[in-house]
């Protein structure tokens, strides 16, 4: 039996569980930021609501988050996009090997590496034509486990359709801003 | 080959303008347009299009409107019952029916081909329009077949499309416009919506083309304005041109039964996605709306005229949809067909100057354009002035540029 560390039963009891009881699905994520100087920020996330109720996670996970030098600015943490990448990546690797785990393939090594293209006239506003985002994003995995290269690909792949970050990086997701000013 | 001094092209109100500031300095120019004199109005607009300027305000040189309506909007036929009555009034020297088909630099100026001959020019003037290709995103031919497509250039009226469900691209004067009458058709309109820019037709009683003519802010000038890149590709105001003047908003096609979507950021897999951004979208629309209202008004008190007009007010927010869709199955049979109302681009396939930048835009410096000595550019958006696409701003563009090509014939500049 594979052991790749995930609790794959926990999963499908959960599963059966929520199913039946659709409101304790619904979860909030969260995140704090707060600006810092120049454009470094300073982000935090201690807590998030699911399962009918406020969790707190174990310890307070900070964010530092910059431009570099050739922005002209200090590199004081990962560029925005960068966490973006991160995220992608985290998201796709865990479904990786829980995919893994309930199809029993003992994983020994899983790394990827994430490139996102863009064309910084869009941000720079110089060029209307171009977006602001990625103009797309690659991800290369090299997976060293007990399967063949058709099932590496097809646990990939699962992982994909499953994925959080990959439907919020794929797909639209409306955004609301709201503005207060400060008393 | 034929001889002239300059050579215009295009036969519309910037060519028409032109051709009468040539004349009053008395340079020896022809005229050449494809068709009939306002051939691009005549042939390649919608049938219930009227401007959205009042009569009054399409002053040009040599003349201006003299009906009984001039707050009204002019239709088509009286669009181009006016500019043929002006190139008569000025006895333009148009040769119609002449296709331009090349403009190339020679030693002594320009050669320009036609399908009726050719000319050699020393000057020659770019009034061919800003419109005359629609301009629609790469994705549109991606659409599945049964979803039938039709460009602003394309659309005259709802009678032309299918029975069923129509999705409108585009929020500016076109895309509200067409929405409307195919909402009143009876087929249900879905509007994709990205950057627009919401516009009262009247303020405090007056008509909003009047507060921009009076405040100064259709003169502001190319050359003191911060960003002019970036003013020469804001959309259109979002008006119409009505008997009752009334304002055609987003509000005003919801409470007509117009659904609301986010822009269409592309078709994936057959199925059509929309931005998230259509609150920031119309956030923004309503932000830039209320700060001009606020110059308006600031400029009625500081002019002492708040005593003439109505009080100040504002418009209700635009409504959003709590969670607008994101995506729809154009495979559902819900959307038959989908109009592009994403805006028009000029045609330079017979510019054979090398005058143009990588994105295709001819490069000028207000209308003198650069690297082609005696080439002049006329009626684009925001030439010289804010109002220089308009027909009331074409005038005051020609009269500088024909002064400066009147100088560089004169070996001044």
């Amino acid at each position: 039996m594979a052991d790749n560390g995930v609790n794959v039963q926990a999963l499908l009891d959960a599963r059966t569980a929520l199913t039946g009881a659709p409101q304790a699905a619904q979860f909030k994520w969260r995140a704090s930021c707060e600006w810092k100087d120049g454009t470094y920020t300073q982000s935090t996330v201690d807590g998030y609501f699911g399962l009918g109720e406020q969790h707190e996670h174990k310890t307070t996970f900070n964010f530092d988050a910059d431009h570099p030098a050739v922005f002209a600015s200090e590199d004081r943490g990962a560029t925005p996009v960068e966490y973006v990448l991160v995220g992608l990546a985290s998201c796709l690797t865990a479904g990786v090997a829980a995919i893994a785990q309930h199809r029993d393939i003992q994983l020994r090594s899983v790394t990827s590496v994430l490139e996102g293209d863009m064309d910084i006239l869009g941000i720079l506003g110089a060029d209307s034509d171009v977006r602001n985002g990625f103009g797309g994003i690659t991800v290369s995995y090299t997976i060293d486990a007990d399967a063949t290269q058709a099932e590496l690909e097809a646990l990939v792949a699962q992982s994909q359709k499953r994925s959080a970050v990959y439907d919020i990086v794929t797909n639209p997701t409306n955004v609301s801003v709201k503005v207060s000013k400060a008393a | 080959m034929q001889s002239t001094t300059t050579v215009v092209i295009g036969g519309g109100q910037a060519g028409l303008a032109m051709s009468r500031c040539l004349t009053d300095r008395s340079i020896d120019h022809v005229v050449l347009e494809r068709g009939e004199v306002a051939n691009s109005w005549r042939t390649e607009r919608w049938d219930s299009l009227r401007l959205l300027t009042p009569n009054w305000q399409s002053r040009l040189p040599g003349y201006s409107y003299e009906g009984d309506d001039p707050d009204g909007y002019r239709d088509m036929p009286e669009v181009i019952a006016f500019l043929s009555r002006y190139a008569e009034v000025i006895s333009a020297p148009v040769e119609t029916g002449t296709t331009v088909t090349s403009v190339r630099a020679d030693d002594a100026g320009y050669v320009v081909t036609t399908n009726q001959g050719g000319w050699h020019c020393r000057t020659v003037v770019l009034a061919a329009g800003a419109c005359n290709l629609p301009r629609t995103p790469a994705f549109a031919d991606a659409l599945p077949a049964g979803v039938a497509s039709v460009n602003a250039m394309q659309y005259r009226n709802p009678d032309q499309l299918a029975d069923g469900g129509v999705m409108v691209v585009g929020a500016s004067a076109t895309g509200t416009q067409f929405a409307d009458e195919i909402q009143r058709s009876g087929r249900q309109v879905t509007m994709s919506i990205s950057e627009h820019i919401r516009a009262p037709r009247t303020y405090r009683g007056r008509d909003l083309e009047w507060w921009m003519d009076v405040t100064g802010l259709h003169s502001e000038r190319y050359d003191e304005i911060a960003d002019i890149g970036r003013a020469r590709k804001l959309p259109s105001f979002q008006l119409t041109g009505t008997n009752d003047r009334s304002t055609l908003d987003l509000n005003t096609l919801r409470s007509r039964g117009v659904r609301m979507v986010g822009r269409f950021a592309g078709i994936s897999d057959g199925k059509a996605q929309f931005s998230g951004s259509l609150n920031n979208h119309c956030t923004m629309s309503d932000l830039k709306m209320n700060r001009l209202l606020d110059t308006v008004d600031e400029w009625a008190h500081d002019n002492g005229v708040d005593g003439e007009v109505d009080p100040s007010h504002r418009l209700e927010p635009t409504i959003v949809d709590a969670s607008p869709r994101l995506g729809m199955d154009l495979a559902s049979g819900e959307i038959k067909t989908v109009v592009w109302a994403t805006g028009y681009r000029p045609d330079y396939s017979w510019l054979d100057v090398p005058v143009l930048d990588r994105k295709g835009q001819v490069r000028h410096d207000g209308g003198v354009v650069d690297d082609a000595p005696g080439m002049y550019l006329l009626g684009m958006q925001f030439l010289r002035r804010r109002n220089s696409a308009l027909i009331d701003g074409v005038g005051h563009d020609a009269r500088d540029l024909s002064a400066h090509l009147a100088s560089y014939l004169d070996g001044q500049v």
